[in-house]
């Protein structure tokens, strides 16, 4: 619009404009219609965007709700598989926990860049990410928990007391049958 | 449903037995296997024309044997039991070899090519007498041959055909002891010649047909006999009187005995004690005075003449019939580093059918033995070999002036037994000269490739086999990065120490223990112990590690001691020291000094102890720790342990800085009338605990008693002290006690009523096992006691362990008084024991398998898995994951858990377990009369590629792969490229 202007100012034998410039009245030549009301067009214009950007809004945070409540459903799957892999150590319990532990750890970390879709100002994101890393950290609890009924953390006194050498003895003493 | 029952699998697989085996051709890869016999007594020879020719030994480790007269290799051997000593060998009917043994109680043929028995007979005895075998060559009565065997009072005639007892003869209630058997030629009448209390000379004249006495003759000798005898002629024997300055010709002509004296001094002028060197010379007569040797003719009318005499000290054979009637002996002395030889005729003693000059290694002693034989040369002429056998026991053929073979018999008498290192390898050597060429070790590999998949033909196999032992280095004479390659130093009887390679057993050096300084006093001494002396491990590391060899000049405890330093890389005895004290205890204290020379206390019979080396560094090392060094005594007899503690220098006695005063702390008495020692045992002071803490199933924490001061003594009713079932369950008990060496207090006590001793223990970390007789339940018993510390049980704060807060590892004492508890239980095991021994590891993260030597000459490797307290009868999942074993009454004897494989150890006395630098790894020496070693991963090898393991197969499987994902990507790529053209 700025741009069709400057370029008839310098000297352009015709121009056709294609910009629809009836939203700005004091440009137009043409008296509106008798009835018409410009007002009331540009109000329920603005109120369709707006609700437009409020179901745009609603649907992010749903989805966001949804994001954050999707590690539920992984925390019950994995809830399921550590029971299935029992409690002694070997490669598929040791996999099921390292998976355990590690799908919470890459969720929290890219916990931003998951409700980067859903980054709007109008959308509250904050109890959705909170849920999130709470669901996520109780995922991890999970894996640690399953860590340790697999015996893997050091949380007994026999952990920290089975490097210990026996101590140093003070007193020497020798002897025996005596030789013949 | 299916991956719990996968794991439930998996589960039973890993909690399943693992045992000890390997595959059939794995058997003499590491281990190997040396068959002795011990010092030769007799020797028979066996040399007919057609036919191996043999010499057929009975030894003092109760061995018969046949040995190859060419190469010197047994053809058969059996081993008596140990008190089944052979008395006296011979060859009857050309076809048998009798053997007398126990005390002439039995009498056994042996068949001769093979060594089958044929026939074995029990003769009755009924006192202990010396024995005597003769098999009379030509005497035949009715179809059979006699043996004339004297043993325990009675004249027996067996049968050499059957073994049947032809008549016998009582001679118990005079007292009657023969000496001599002997049989003019030509006739049935054996002349028996004997005396009464060594007093009495009898000849009886028996009808060898019906056992019939023709005729008795007897006369009172005043003086009295020594014993030694030396028969000259059918009818004439000279004995020694009981001074032994006065040879005695008995002469029995007719059944007439006459005696006549030669006193020693009328043959010789510096007369002295005599002692009789031949025992079968015709007319003649070898007397060895004051080290020189004598040889005396005996004349028609028993006079006596000093034919010859030779200045060193000499060895005799019998006399042997050659051609024309002359008889024959063959005679051995020293002259330096050399021995000759020499044969002579008995007749004409400068006529001297062989001398030969043998140049002889120093380190074999003198010569004990001659057994002399002959054989027709081809030109008509007499040959001559000698059997020898030398101080330290070895046994060498001489011939032609050669040593055809010779045996290192001395292994057979192994009394102590340690490992050492070998020297560091020279830098440079690389792996690629060991393995001459790549195309050589591309075709070795494939050969094993071959193996592994099973596609080798029969040639593959043995080349393969051959393959493996030449290739993995075992032989060389250099350390090895595991830690396989290793010395093993024998202590044998005589006093000689070897080294042995743990790669085939080889003798690397040798070297028989001299006096100091030549004293007179001690021409050799026994060697008693060995302990390792100098060991450089991070300080002088230029400098060889040594032993101490601890010996003693004389049999009595108050005899002087002598200590032998000797190198282990050379052999060489670095210096040997005559200390002036006796030795009743050698103590290796946990302290060194800057060359890494271990400071050892050597405690005499006055009570004093001797400080050893004799530098004033390691006095000051010793002062520093005087207040913390006990002793303590066991005295079997009087059932007395007594404590004692050093006290001070005895510089108020003598001028000796290094000799300390003791002073009695503590006695434990056991009461005569109801418990005697039998056996004592202590940790083994260099064995290395990981950790001190044992954790249960459940995280549960128990804190081992780790204390090299416990002593594990058993103790047995006085009655029970006896053979297995010769007391009622009644009579006999059994206790065993946990005493601690520095403060005497008796940490647990376990009696076991109704059993019965031998015993057999292991003392490892915080456990003792041991084998006992239950005389209720006729079996043999094994328990297994397991000692907790209480008072530290209350370190269980996880946080306090965390940060440290806890005084676990501070150093302790026994005066802190430990709250002690134990643990055991006991299983029945159903083999007799005769030594038990338990693997020891570099670090002692390894599980522990216990090596029980068994009655069969065998070893078996039991887990320590299966005597442990905590077994039950239905242990829980958690347990059972832990390898729990469901407890059953008996230990388990698996036929594949016997190391020794095929093997067996004859004799078997001692079981030597030492760590390689391969912690799951450990070296396994076993001796008695036979020697054994193998190498044992009681945890199979977890920190090492097998020996088999194909690395051809590892590398064309990662070439395939590699080759596979480049096609691979070239396919994509050309696919890739066509799909974007289409």
């Amino acid at each position: 619009m700025d741009k069709g202007k400057a370029v008839m100012g310098t000297g352009r034998r015709w121009a056709v404009e294609f910009s629809d410039q009836s939203t700005v009245p004091s440009s137009r030549d043409i008296l509106d219609p008798p009835g018409f009301s410009r007002a009331s067009q540009e109000q329920d214009d603005s109120a369709n965007s707006r609700q437009k950007k409020d179901a745009e809004a609603t649907w992010k945070l749903q989805k966001a709700w949804e994001v954050a409540q999707s590690p539920f459903k992984n925390l019950m799957m994995m809830g399921f598989m550590m029971w299935m892999a029992g409690n002694t150590v070997h490669l598929f319990s040791i996999g099921i926990t390292f998976s355990a532990l590690w799908q919470p750890i890459s969720a929290l970390q890219s916990v931003g860049k998951i409700f980067e879709p859903f980054k709007d100002n109008k959308v509250e994101l904050l109890m959705p990410k909170l849920v999130f890393l709470a669901l996520n950290l109780g995922g991890l609890a999970l894996g640690v928990w399953k860590l340790n009924t697999l015996g893997l953390l050091p949380t007994h006194a026999s952990d920290w007391v089975s490097s210990l050498p026996p101590p140093q003895e003070v007193d020497y003493s020798g002897g025996g049958f005596v030789f013949h | 449903m299916a991956i719990r029952v996968f794991l439930t699998l998996l589960l039973f697989l890993s909690s399943a037995i693992l045992s000890f085996s390997l595959y059939e051709d794995q058997a003499g890869l590491t281990d190997w296997h040396q068959r002795y016999i011990g010092k030769v007594k007799h020797a028979v020879f066996h040399t007919q024309k057609t036919g191996r020719k043999r010499v057929i030994v009975s030894t003092e480790e109760n061995v018969v044997a046949s040995l190859d007269l060419r190469h010197g290799e047994i053809f058969w051997r059996h081993v008596l039991g140990t008190k089944d000593a052979i008395d006296g060998v011979g060859i009857a009917l050309g076809k048998y070899v009798i053997t007398l043994s126990s005390e002439g109680s039995t009498l056994r043929a042996w068949n001769l090519p093979d060594g089958q028995m044929v026939w074995e007979t029990s003769l009755h005895s009924a006192q202990h007498s010396k024995s005597l075998l003769s098999v009379p060559i030509n005497l035949k009565v009715d179809k059979d041959y006699p043996i004339i065997v004297f043993g325990g009072g009675y004249l027996h005639a067996v049968s050499a055909i059957d073994g049947e007892v032809l008549w016998k003869k009582d001679f118990t209630a005079e007292g009657f002891e023969v000496q001599r058997v002997l049989q003019p030629p030509g006739s049935s009448i054996i002349y028996v010649l004997g005396f009464i209390n060594f007093s009495e000379a009898v000849v009886y004249q028996i009808d060898s047909k019906s056992g019939e006495v023709v005729a008795e003759k007897s006369m009172m000798f005043p003086g009295g006999f020594s014993g030694e005898i030396s028969s000259v002629s059918s009818d004439k024997v000279v004995v020694l009187d009981s001074t032994r300055s006065i040879l005695v010709t008995i002469g029995f002509i007719d059944g007439d005995i006459s005696f006549q004296k030669t006193p020693i001094s009328d043959l010789v002028e510096d007369s002295g004690k005599a002692e009789i060197l031949s025992a079968l010379l015709s007319n003649m007569l070898a007397v060895k005075v004051n080290k020189r040797t004598l040889f005396v003719k005996v004349g028609g009318e028993g006079k006596l003449e000093v034919v010859d005499s030779l200045s060193d000290e000499t060895a005799m054979s019998d006399s042997l019939p050659v051609a024309d009637d002359q008889e024959a002996f063959a005679s051995v002395h020293h002259e330096g580093s050399k021995i000759h030889l020499m044969v002579k005729l008995v007749n004409e003693l400068d006529n001297v059918l062989l001398r030969e000059t043998i140049q002889m290694d120093q380190h074999r002693g003198r010569v004990h033995k001659v057994f002399m034989n002959n054989y027709i040369r081809t030109d008509r002429s007499n040959g001559f070999r000698a059997l020898i056998v030398m101080e330290d026991h070895s046994l060498l053929l001489l011939q032609q002036g050669a040593i055809v073979w010779s045996r290192e018999e001395g292994l057979a008498s192994v009394t102590d037994v340690t490992t050492a290192e070998l020297p560091l390898g020279k830098d440079g050597v690389s792996v690629a000269k060991v393995e001459h060429t790549l195309f050589e070790w591309l075709k070795g590999h494939v050969l094993k490739l071959k193996g592994s998949l099973l596609l080798a033909s029969p040639e593959d196999v043995v080349a393969i086999q051959e393959l493996r032992v030449k290739s993995s280095g075992k032989n060389k004479l250099t350390r090895d990065h595991n830690g396989f390659r290793k010395l093993i130093l024998a202590l044998t009887r005589p006093g000689k120490l070897f080294a042995l390679h743990t790669g085939d057993g080889r003798i690397v050096w040798s070297m028989l223990l001299k006096s100091p300084s030549n004293s007179q006093a001690c021409e050799r001494p026994n060697g008693i112990s060995l302990y390792q002396w100098q060991v450089p491990h991070h300080h002088a590391m230029d400098e060889n590690p040594s032993v101490l060899v601890v010996g003693k000049c004389g049999s009595d405890s108050s005899a002087p001691g002598v200590l032998s330093f000797v190198d282990v890389y050379t052999g060489k005895e670095i210096s040997s020291s005559d200390i002036g004290h006796s030795v009743v205890q050698v103590m290796p204290l946990p302290f060194t000094d800057s060359t890494e020379q271990r400071l050892h206390l050597i405690a005499d019979t006055v009570g004093h102890v001797h400080l050893y080396p004799k530098t004033s560094e390691a006095l000051s090392i010793f002062q520093r720790e005087f207040q913390n060094v006990y002793w303590y005594t066991v005295e079997a007899d009087d059932g007395i342990i007594r404590g004692h503690v050093m006290k001070g220098s005895c510089s108020s006695e003598t001028a000796d800085e290094y000799c300390f005063t003791t002073r009695e702390l503590w006695t434990v008495v056991f009461p005569s009338e109801s418990e005697k020692i039998i056996s004592t045992l202590t940790r083994k002071p260099n064995e290395v605990v990981h950790t001190q803490a044992k954790v249960n199933s459940d995280q549960d924490l128990l804190y081992k008693y780790v204390s090299r001061n416990l002593l594990f003594v058993a103790t047995v009713s006085p009655k029970g002290a006896g053979e297995i079932g010769s007391v009622t369950p009644e009579e006999s008990s059994l206790v065993v006690y946990l005493i601690d060496t520095i403060t005497g207090r008796i940490l647990h006590r376990l009696s076991h009523q109704g059993c019965q001793g031998p015993v057999h223990a292991v003392f490892s970390e915080n456990w003792v096992v041991y084998h006992y007789f239950n005389l209720r339940a006729h079996k043999y018993e094994v328990t297994v006691v397991e000692i907790y510390d209480q008072s530290r049980a209350e370190n269980k704060n996880v946080w306090k362990l965390i940060l440290g807060k806890h005084n676990l590892t501070a150093p302790i004492t026994s005066y802190s008084r430990p709250e002690v508890f134990t643990k055991s239980q006991s299983y029945f095991f159903a083999q007799s024991v005769k030594t038990i021994a338990v693997t020891s590891t570099a670090k002692g993260i390894t599980s522990k398998q216990l090596l029980i030597g068994t009655i069969g000459d065998q070893i078996l490797a039991l887990d320590k898995r299966f005597v442990d307290p905590r077994r039950t009868l239905n242990p829980s999942q958690a347990e059972k994951e832990e390898g729990i074993i469901p407890l059953t009454d008996t230990l388990p004897i698996i036929p594949q858990a016997y190391i020794t494989h095929s093997h067996k150890v004859e004799g078997l006395r001692g079981i030597v377990t030492a760590p390689s630098k391969l912690e799951s790894t450990t070296h396994v020496f076993a001796y008695g009369v036979d020697l054994f070693y193998t190498r044992l991963a009681p945890s199979k090898t977890y920190d090492s590629l097998t020996d088999d393991f194909s690395y051809a197969l590892l590398l064309i499987t990662i070439v395939a792969l590699v080759a596979a994902i480049y096609i691979t990507w070239v396919l994509s790529e050309k696919k890739e490229l066509s799909e974007k053209w289409r």
